[in-house]
C-alpha cells in the first residue's frame, strides 16, 4: 500500500475505537457474532448441512423414478418396516415438494446473498461492517427456525408439506385435501416465514451498506459486479418479499383462522366442507409468483456478480462491457415484476393476459444474451488460467446458455401448453439453478476461500470435484429436455403406469446412477472444505491477484473493523487488468494510483 | 491439461447432439408422442422453430466460448499482453438490437395459434360436447343425452375415458370438484388447468389417427399437482371414425346405465 492510502482524522478514531472491543469470548465471536464475515462463514458451514439435506431428498426422487415401488437402500426398512422399505405413494410429494423448499429457501438463496452478501459487500466497497450489525446477526439466525420447521415438519401428522414448493390452494389450504396439508403444510408456511424474514432483514441492510458506506473513491460504477448484483438483488427481494409474505400470511389464516381467501364456494375435499368459500385460488398464484418470479432472479444473480468477478480476474483482463453488464442486471430485475404470469399461461388467467405477458418474458432474455455476450468479448483476445474457480465460473456460462435458451421454449404460450409441467421445465430450473447458480457458488467459494481463512483450497481436488460434478449433472438433468418433449410429467410417483412415458425408466435409471455419483462427488467439495482449513496451502492476501478491494485488506484475513488504521482510498475501477501501467501479470489493484496527476 | 478443460467443455454441444439424435432413433417415450390434432402440428411446428433458431444460438455462442478458450489459453503466455479494452459501444448495440428483434418476432409469431388454442372468441360455435369434472382422483365426463343438452335426465355419466369422434370440433367444458387438477392429452398437446370454482371451456380436433397403436390408446393425464394420487388420474381418449360410431356407443352406454340404475332402483 503506497502514501495515497492516507485516511482522514475521523476513520482513524473509529478504527481506535474498534481495537478496544477486540476481546471477545468465543461465544460472542464465533456464535453470536455481528461481523460481517463471521455471519457469511456461518451462513457458509449451514449451507452445507442444508445442501446435504437437499440432496438426500432429491435422491428420495431419483430412486422412485427409477426403480419405483421398490425398497429406497439403507434407510427404506428403517422407515416404512410394514411395507418392506418401500416409500408410500403419500410421500413422494413430500420429498419434490420439501427438496425444492430446502435447495431454493435454505440452499441457493442463503448462499448467495447470506454467505457471500455478508463476506463480500462491506470488504468489496471499502466498509468496515454492515450497516446494521445485529440486525444481521438476526438474519443469520432466522435461518435456524426455518430449518427446524421444515424438518420436523416430517415428524408430525400427515407429514410434511406435500403441495409443491408452490403450495397452490386448495391442495395446500385445505387439511383434507392431501396428508402434508394436514400439519405440514403450517410448519412449511411458518419456515418460509422465518426465511422471509432472514431474507428481508439481510436486503435492508445491504441496501443500507452500498448506499452509505462505501469509501473514500468508491463511486458506484467503481463497485465490482458481485456488489453491484447483489445490490440489486436486495432491491428487488425488499420489493417482492412483502408480497410473498401477506400471500403467506393468508395463506395460514385459511388454514388456522377458518378464512376462505383462497376457498371458492361451495368447496367440498374428500368429503369434508372447506370453509365458507367465496375465495379465489387463483390469486395465491399471482401472490406466489409476484415474489416468487423475481426469486428466480435472486438466485441467479448474484451467481452471474461472481461470475463476471471470477472470469475478468482469471481472463487478467477487463470485464467486457461492465456498465451494460450493469445496466443489463438492473433491467433483468425490473422486467422480472412483469413477467409472472409466465407461470399460469395453462392456468385459465386470461389468455389475452397471458399474450402481453409472452412478450415481456421472451424480452427479459434479452438482458441475460446481453451478459452472454459480454462474457464471450471478456474472453476475447484474454489470457485464461483454468484455475478451480475459473472452471466453475466457465461452467457458469455454459449452463446458463442452456438454460436460457430452454427458457424460450416455455415463454412461448402455444409450445407452452405441451410442456407446461412436464420434465422440459425441471431440465430448466435446474439447467439455470443448478448449472448457473450453484455452479457459480463453487466458483465464489473456491476465488474467497483464501480471502476467508488465509488458506487455499486443494486445487487437484477442487479439478477432480469440478469435473465429475460438471460431467454427472449433464448426466443427471440433460436428459430431461427429451423426457419432456414427450409429455413426461412432473411429481409423478410412477409415471410408468401410463403406456405414453412407460419406455422411459432406462433413461431415469441411468440419470439416477448419475445423480448418485453427483452426490458423491459433494463429498470430495466438504472434504476439501475442511481438510483445507487445517491443512490447506496458507497463501498471501491476494492469491489469486485480483484487483478488487477485498483483495486490499491489511491482514491476510481482515479482521474485525477489516482495514486497521487506514480504510482504504479507491482510485480506479475493478477491472483494470492488463492496463498499460498494470504489473507484469496483469494485476492493477483498485488502490493502486498510478494514474499520473490523479488526486487521491 | 488446459486442453482436458476444454475437452471437457466441448462434450456439452458434442453430447447435446448425440442425445438428441439417439432419443430420436429411439422414438416411443423419447419422443413427442404421435400427434392426431392440427392444432398438434401447429404446436409442433412452432417447437421446430424454436428449437432451430435456439440450436443456431447455442452452437453458435459454444463455438465461439470453445474457440476462446482454445485460444486464449494462457498457458506458457505470462506477462504476454491482453486486449486491454472495457467494451465497444457497437457490438453493444448489435448484440442488444439484433436478438432483441429476434425475440419480438418470436413472441409475436405465436400470437395466431395462441389465440386459435385458447381465445374463447375463437370457440368452435358447436354444443358442449361433454363436460369434464377432475377429482381426486379420477376424471368424470357427462355427455348430454339425446336432447343434445346437459343436465338433463338422459345425461351420461363416465368415468376416465373420453370418446369423441375424428373431424369433428370437440368443445368441453372444464371443472374441478375440490383441488387444481390439469386435464393433459399429450397425442392432442391440448392442456389446461382446472381451478375450483371456475369453468374454463378446451377445444379441439382429432383429424388423423393413422399410424396409431390403436385408436383408444390416446392417453389422458393429470399435469398439475393434486395430492398423493397425482399419478393416478389416467384416463383414455376414444377416438370413433364417425358419428354415426360414436351415437351408437352413446346410445350403448346409456342403456347400460339406464339398466344398472333400474338394478338400483333409481328411478328418474
Amino acid at each position: 500500500m503506497n502514501s495515497n492510502t492516507a485516511a482522514p482524522a475521523a476513520a482513524h478514531d473509529h478504527a481506535h475505537a474498534h481495537d478496544h472491543h477486540h476481546h471477545q469470548s468465543f461465544l460472542t465471536k464465533y456464535i453470536f457474532s455481528t461481523d460481517h464475515k463471521v455471519i457469511g462463514i456461518q451462513f457458509l458451514f449451514t449451507i452445507f448441512v442444508t445442501l446435504a439435506l437437499g440432496g438426500l431428498l432429491a435422491l428420495g426422487v431419483r430412486w422412485q423414478l427409477a426403480y419405483p415401488w421398490s425398497e429406497l437402500p439403507i434407510i427404506g426398512k428403517l422407515l416404512w418396516p410394514d411395507q418392506g422399505g418401500q416409500m408410500p405413494a403419500e410421500f413422494y410429494p413430500m420429498l419434490t415438494t420439501m427438496h425444492a423448499s430446502v435447495m431454493i429457501f435454505l440452499v441457493i438463496i442463503p448462499a448467495l446473498t447470506g454467505a457471500f452478501g455478508n463476506f463480500c459487500i462491506p470488504l468489496q466497497i471499502g466498509a468496515r461492517d454492515m450497516a446494521f450489525p445485529t440486525m444481521n446477526m438476526l438474519s443469520y439466525w432466522f435461518m435456524w427456525p426455518a430449518l427446524y420447521f421444515f424438518l420436523s415438519s416430517f415428524l408430525v401428522e400427515g407429514g410434511a408439506a406435500a403441495a409443491g414448493w408452490t403450495s397452490y390452494p386448495p391442495l395446500a389450504g385445505i387439511k383434507s385435501a392431501a396428508p402434508g396439508s394436514l400439519n405440514g403444510q403450517t410448519y412449511w408456511l411458518a419456515g418460509l416465514l422465518c426465511v422471509g424474514m432472514s431474507s428481508l432483514l439481510g436486503s435492508i441492510n445491504y441496501i443500507t451498506t452500498i448506499v452509505k458506506l462505501r469509501t473514500k473513491g468508491m463511486t458506484f460504477f467503481r463497485m465490482p459486479m458481485t456488489t453491484w448484483a447483489l445490490f440489486i438483488t436486495a432491491i428487488l427481494q425488499a420489493f417482492a418479499l412483502p408480497v410473498l409474505t401477506a400471500a403467506l400470511i393468508l395463506q395460514l389464516l385459511d388454514r388456522t383462522m377458518g378464512t376462505s381467501f383462497f376457498v371458492p364456494e361451495n368447496l367440498i375435499v374428500n368429503n369434508v366442507e372447506a370453509g365458507p368459500g367465496g375465495g379465489q385460488p387463483l390469486l395465491w398464484q399471482h401472490m406466489f409468483w409476484f415474489y416468487s418470479h423475481p426469486a428466480v432472479y435472486i438466485m441467479i444473480l448474484p451467481a452471474m456478480g461472481v461470475v463476471s468477478d471470477v472470469i475478468s480476474t482469471f481472463a487478467r483482463k477487463p470485464l467486457f462491457g461492465y456498465k451494460p453488464m450493469v445496466i443489463a442486471i438492473a433491467s433483468i430485475a425490473g422486467m422480472g415484476f412483469m413477467v409472472w404470469g409466465h407461470h399460469m399461461f395453462q392456468s385459465g388467467m386470461n389468455p389475452a393476459l397471458g399474450a402481453t405477458f409472452m412478450v415481456s418474458t421472451m424480452l427479459i432474455a434479452l438482458p441475460s444474451a446481453v451478459k452472454t455476450f459480454n462474457w464471450l468479448g471478456t474472453l476475447w483476445g484474454s489470457r485464461i488460467q483454468f484455475t478451480t474457480p475459473m472452471l466453475n465460473a466457465l461452467a457458469f456460462v455454459s449452463m446458463f446458455v442452456i438454460g436460457g435458451l430452454s427458457g424460450i421454449f416455455m415463454a412461448a404460450t402455444p409450445v407452452d401448453i405441451f410442456i407446461h409441467d412436464t420434465y422440459f421445465i425441471v431440465a430448466h430450473i435446474h439447467y439455470v439453478l443448478f448449472g448457473g447458480s450453484l455452479f457459480g457458488f463453487f466458483a465464489g467459494l473456491y476465488y474467497w476461500y483464501p480471502k476467508m481463512f488465509g488458506r487455499q483450497m486443494n486445487e487437484f481436488w477442487g479439478k477432480v470435484h469440478f469435473a465429475g460434478s460438471f460431467i454427472c449433472f449433464n448426466l443427471v438433468f440433460f436428459p430431461m429436455h427429451i423426457l419432456g418433449m414427450s409429455g413426461f410429467p412432473r411429481r409423478y410417483a410412477d409415471p410408468y403406469s401410463f403406456d405414453t412415458w412407460k419406455d422411459a425408466q432406462p433413461l431415469n435409471q441411468m440419470m439416477t446412477i448419475a445423480a448418485v455419483i453427483l452426490g458423491f462427488f459433494q463429498i470430495i467439495l466438504v472434504a476439501n472444505f475442511l481438510i483445507s482449513l487445517r491443512r490447506g496451502k496458507k497463501v498471501d492476501g491476494n492469491p489469486w491477484r485480483s484487483n478488487s478491494l477485498e483483495w486490499h485488506t491489511p491482514d491476510v484475513t481482515p479482521g474485525h473493523g477489516n482495514w486497521g488504521a487506514h480504510p482504504p482510498v479507491v482510485v480506479r475501477g475493478p477491472y483494470d487488468f492488463g492496463a498499460p501501467e498494470a504489473a507484469q501479470d496483469g494485476y492493477l489493484g483498485q488502490t493502486e494510483n498510478k494514474y499520473p496527476g490523479v488526486k487521491a | 491439461m488446459n486442453k482436458f478443460w476444454i475437452f471437457l467443455f466441448a462434450l456439452v454441444p458434442l453430447g447435446v447432439l448425440g442425445i438428441y439424435f439417439w432419443a430420436h432413433a429411439q422414438g416411443g417415450a423419447l419422443w413427442f408422442p404421435a400427434g392426431i390434432s392440427e392444432m398438434g402440428e401447429d404446436i409442433d411446428r412452432l417447437f421446430w422453430i424454436i428449437l432451430g433458431l435456439t440450436g443456431t444460438i447455442f452452437f453458435g455462442v459454444e463455438a465461439l466460448f470453445l474457440w476462446f478458450l482454445f485460444k486464449y489459453d494462457g498457458k506458457g503466455r505470462d506477462g504476454q499482453a491482453v486486449k486491454y479494452t472495457h467494451g465497444n459501444h457497437r457490438l453493444e448495440t448489435l448484440w442488444t438490437v439484433i436478438p432483441a428483434g429476434i425475440l419480438v418476432f418470436l413472441a409475436v409469431f405465436q400470437f395466431k395459434t395462441w389465440k386459435e388454442i385458447k381465445f374463447r372468441s375463437n370457440a368452435p360455435d358447436v354444443p358442449l360436447h361433454a363436460r369434464v369434472t377432475g377429482g381426486q382422483f379420477e376424471w368424470r365426463f357427462r355427455y348430454p343425452g339425446a336432447d343434445g343438452r346437459l343436465d338433463t335426465p338422459d345425461d351420461l355419466e363416465a368415468v376416465n375415458v373420453l370418446h369423441v369422434w375424428k373431424d369433428r370440433d370437440i368443445k368441453l367444458q372444464l371443472e374441478s370438484r375440490d383441488v387444481v387438477h390439469s386435464f393433459f392429452i399429450p397425442a392432442v398437446r391440448i392442456k389446461q388447468d382446472l381451478v375450483p370454482g371456475m369453468k374454463q371451456l378446451m377445444w379441439f380436433k382429432v383429424t388423423h389417427t393413422d399410424g396409431q397403436p390403436a385408436p383408444d390408446l390416446h392417453e389422458i393425464a393429470c399435469a398439475e399437482l393434486c395430492g398423493w394420487g397425482h399419478y393416478k388420474m389416467k384416463g383414455r381418449l376414444v377416438v370413433h371414425e364417425t358419428e354415426a360410431d360414436y351415437r351408437a356407443w352413446l346410445t350403448q352406454a346409456l342403456a347400460k346405465q339406464n339398466a344398472d340404475q333400474a338394478d338400483l332402483g333409481i328411478v328418474e
